[in-house]
């Protein structure tokens, strides 16, 4: 091992690795289609694209993972066969995977050593020395005794990038790296990534975000629909204004759609957004929690502890936080999938302690999962079914516990006509549909039937873009109307910022305040995100 | 009532424990090593049978019962085998396998004893007791504790082996990985299939080992269907034990004193049924679970197969 950053030979600007033509066919879809990169040393690479484009999948090819169908791959100019983890590591690449591939009941030397060992006995003094190189050279603090589940995600991230140096990568593989991190924890990944590049590490950095790309690569790669669509190496970047830049890559990764997604939350400019502002008017109240507390179930950390909140008609209330902070339990026991171990909600003045999931459905309270498959839909029953699965029994559907079947279907009819829900017919089985349809079938069942309040739980995680904009236009246009609430929780600030009138920031169960939004709202929300952070 | 509790009653309690409560220790051991590793050993009782019916032919066979323990050793890992090839490397459901392995075990040593003695059922000689010098002079405790086989004393060390290897070696830190989260385990670059299949040979020793003791120490017999639900109070007993062997040797002595209660009652001539008396083992295995189930910790990927990259 010697030192921490074996870097190899060559110039600082030598290739260090070559993909060629790297082809991966999954049953029905061409995930990776003859697909060329270059990696240079001392660079952040980024890589860029929507869900489904390929990226992951490229880099599990390189990682080991999958084994590519056509193409080579070439490390320090010597074409090598990766087929197994093992060899990934062995050829210095590292990855940090998407969701954490740490082992959260163990500490985080344990999970140094994992794979490490030499030998029979585990060498807990030998980790520990390497732990404390490397966490002086990237200048972060880590507990090496400390369980790895009761670290922030941010600090996951951290040790995961010591394992993956630890092993003598000098090529680290971060897969969407900052999409479960706060601001701050982002502020502290940027700086671990220059002192990589110091190091003369090369970084690929995996987002479909484009300011993200812009902020971090040196070079950026767009991949669409599993094909390399172009990259703007160095020069370009420096030489190009922000719009020349933004234009060029919404141009590779949606060729002839950009005046068309102009408008697309996710790629215009944030400030405008956040500057917009939202009628402040707001009607009356139509959710209340008082002081809810919601007990964690076994091994479950995000708790909810007295939180009060009040949703107006007319209001969509954001709800901000890194994952696991206790969204799920906190919707969950609005909707009543999970009880409320104190406190009250009230739906239009009517306490719904007493009420079960169905009579809250039926009280128009909605709850669109974040869950999508697991709990959104029943994958094997046909569309038109889970369209009404949430009113089982019940009139117009049901009479008299008979099934009315051309009830049902005329009612699915117009909600896949009104919702644009790409299937081949109301009876084809849900599950089948693509993410972003069953999404809209979710969003459409939830919806229909006279909504009052509506919990969107991430509502756009991992959808398209298209398929994105689709969902915040039915947010906005529930609650425009004046007669409906919502509550939207996401991870996403970008999203919050667009959809939201006020945004309220929850960590480790507690509320930290909530933020008006308008200008400044951004910054607001992300003090109290790391408040929270570090207000154990 | 207070006739009976003497202290010939206490010792002749005390080593029926030692006695009952032995295989359910080695079994229990073994059955906690694929737990960690992420594998449920239905079929534990299926093992211990095949391994009690090798032992006790070999040793009926050779007249050696060390010959007859490695065979019921041997036997374990035949068996384990099928859980090898079928859960860990075709990744079938472990509970349908395992249920499958139990089933046909019963009717393989039942017709493999049917066709070698028929009605006859040949008893083995006793295994020979080793007194710990000093120990086993301990008044009333001394000769019923420290006086045992010494396969007695490979077994309790055994306990320790198990814990030092699970929390002082590599292997063992792949092992509980690989229960935990097998894909970190993978991406570290060790080959779960690896570590799940060393750790189901082991399961298999042990319970073949657990099994080859009921026949040719505890019995001194064998007779189809003889371990009698042993291998699921096993399995309760590694869920208690929470991944710590000291706990399961905690364990399996309890049961162990619960099974030999059972006897020692009879013995000493009380007026109770015995099919009460014989239903204590699994009243205390149902109280035990009615106490404790809610502490008990299953390690996160148990029963999971594990294929790399699985969308």
């Amino acid at each position: 091992m010697g030192s921490a950053f074996s870097s190899g030979s060559g110039s600082p600007d030598a290739v260090v690795l070559e993909l060629r033509g790297i082809t991966k066919v999954f049953p029905g879809v061409r995930a990776n289609d003859h697909v060329d990169l270059l990696v240079r040393r001392g660079e952040v690479h980024c890589l860029l694209g929507e869900n489904g484009a390929g990226k992951s999948t490229l880099m599990n090819v390189l990682a080991g993972i999958y084994m590519p169908d056509e193409g080579s791959i070439r490390i320090d100019g010597r074409e090598v066969s990766i087929s197994c983890p093992r060899d990934a590591i062995d050829l210095g690449v590292g990855m940090v995977h998407q969701h954490s591939s740490l082992i959260p009941d163990f500490t985080v030397l344990e999970n140094l050593m994992l794979g490490r060992g030499e030998g029979w006995r585990l060498s807990t003094g030998r980790a520990q020395d390497g732990l404390k190189r490397l966490t002086t050279t990237l200048g972060v603090a880590v507990d090496p005794g400390a369980e790895t589940g009761q670290l922030s995600l941010g600090q996951q991230q951290q040790v995961e990038i010591i394992k993956a140096l630890w092993q003598g990568s000098r090529i680290l593989i971060l897969d969407e790296p900052t999409s479960m991190l706060t601001p701050k924890g982002i502020e502290d990944l940027e700086r671990v990534l220059r002192q990589l590049k110091q190091q003369g590490l090369a970084v690929i950095f995996i987002t479909h975000k484009l300011r993200e790309a812009f902020a971090i690569g040196d070079r950026v790669s767009v991949l669409r629909q599993g094909r390399l669509q172009g990259t703007i190496d160095r020069e370009t970047m420096k030489a190009a204004s922000a719009t020349e830049m933004q234009r060029l890559v919404v141009e590779l990764m949606f060729p002839g759609e950009a005046e068309t997604l102009a408008h697309v939350a996710e790629l215009s400019d944030l400030s405008e957004l956040g500057g917009g502002g939202r009628a402040a008017t707001a009607g009356e109240p139509l959710l209340e929690l008082h002081e809810v507390v919601v007990a964690g179930q076994r091994g479950e950390i995000g708790i909810v502890e007295a939180i009060s909140l009040t949703i107006h008609a007319g209001e969509v209330l954001g709800v901000a936080g890194v994952d696991g902070n206790g969204q799920r339990p906190l919707a969950e026991a609005i909707v009543g999938q999970r009880p409320l171990a104190g406190g009250d909600v009230r739906l239009a003045g009517t306490s719904l302690r007493r009420l079960g999931i169905g009579a809250r459905q039926r009280r128009g309270l909605r709850y669109v999962t974040d869950d999508r498959l697991g709990e959104g839909i029943v994958g094997s029953m046909s569309v038109a079914l889970n369209l009404v699965s949430k009113r089982i029994g019940t009139a117009p559907f049901w009479v008299h516990g008979r099934t009315r079947p051309e009830v049902i279907a005329a009612h699915a009819e117009e909600l896949v006509r009104e919702y644009s829900v790409a299937t081949p017919s109301i009876h084809t089985p849900a599950g089948s549909l693509s993410g972003g349809n069953i999404q809209k079938v979710i969003v459409a069942r939830e919806l229909s039937l006279d909504p009052k309040v509506v919990v969107f739980n991430k509502p756009t995680y991992g959808l398209d873009v298209k398929t994105t904009a689709a969902v915040r236009a039915r947010i906005r246009g529930l609650v425009d109307g004046g007669a409906a609430g919502a509550l939207l929780i996401s991870t996403d600030l970008e999203e919050l910022l667009a959809l939201s009138d006020r945004v309220a920031v929850l960590s480790r169960g507690r509320l930290m305040g909530i933020v008006r939004n308008g200008p400044g709202a951004e910054q607001e929300i992300g003090a109290l995100m790391i408040g929270g952070e570090h207000g154990e | 009532m207070d006739s009976i509790f003497t202290a010939d009653f206490f010792a002749a309690v005390l080593s029926g424990a030692i006695l009952a409560g032995m295989p359910l220790l080695l079994a229990a051991l073994g059955e906690t090593i694929s737990e960690q590793a992420g594998l449920l050993d239905i079929g534990l009782e299926g093992t211990m049978l095949l391994g009690a019916y090798a032992g006790f032919v070999v040793t009926n066979w050779t007249g050696s019962y060390w010959v007859g323990f490695l065979a019921a050793i041997a036997a374990g890992i035949a068996v384990s085998l099928l859980m090898v090839v079928f859960c860990v490397r075709m990744g079938r459901d472990q509970i349908v396998v395992g249920i499958a392995i139990l089933l046909s075990m019963e009717g393989l040593t039942s017709l493999l004893h049917a066709a070698q003695f028929g009605q006859s059922y040949p008893r083995l000689d006793a295994v020979p007791a080793v007194p710990i010098p000093g120990l086993s002079e301990i008044p009333v405790v001394g000769p019923s504790l420290f006086t045992q086989p010494l396969i007695v004393y490979i077994g309790v060390a055994l306990v320790f082996v198990v814990a030092g290897l699970l929390s002082r070696t590599n292997l063992g830190l792949d092992i509980r990985a690989a229960g935990r989260t097998p894909v970190a385990l993978d991406n570290a670059g060790v080959d779960v299939m690896k570590i799940r299949t060393v750790a189901a040979l082991c399961t298999g020793a042990l319970a073949g080992l657990g099994g080859g003791y009921l026949a040719i120490v505890t019995a001194g017999i064998f007779v189809p269907f003889m371990t009698g639900g042993l291998g699921f109070i096993a399995i309760v007993i590694a869920m208690l034990g929470r991944g710590r062997p000291v706990w399961v040797l905690i364990g399996s002595l309890l049961f162990g004193v619960a099974l030999s209660v059972a006897t020692a009652l009879q013995l000493a001539g009380i007026n109770v049924p015995t099919d009460v008396v014989q239903m204590l083992p699994f009243v205390t295995v149902i109280v035990a679970l009615a106490l404790f189930a809610r502490q008990s910790y299953l390690p996160a990927a148990l029963a999971q197969p594990f294929v790399r990259g699985r969308r």
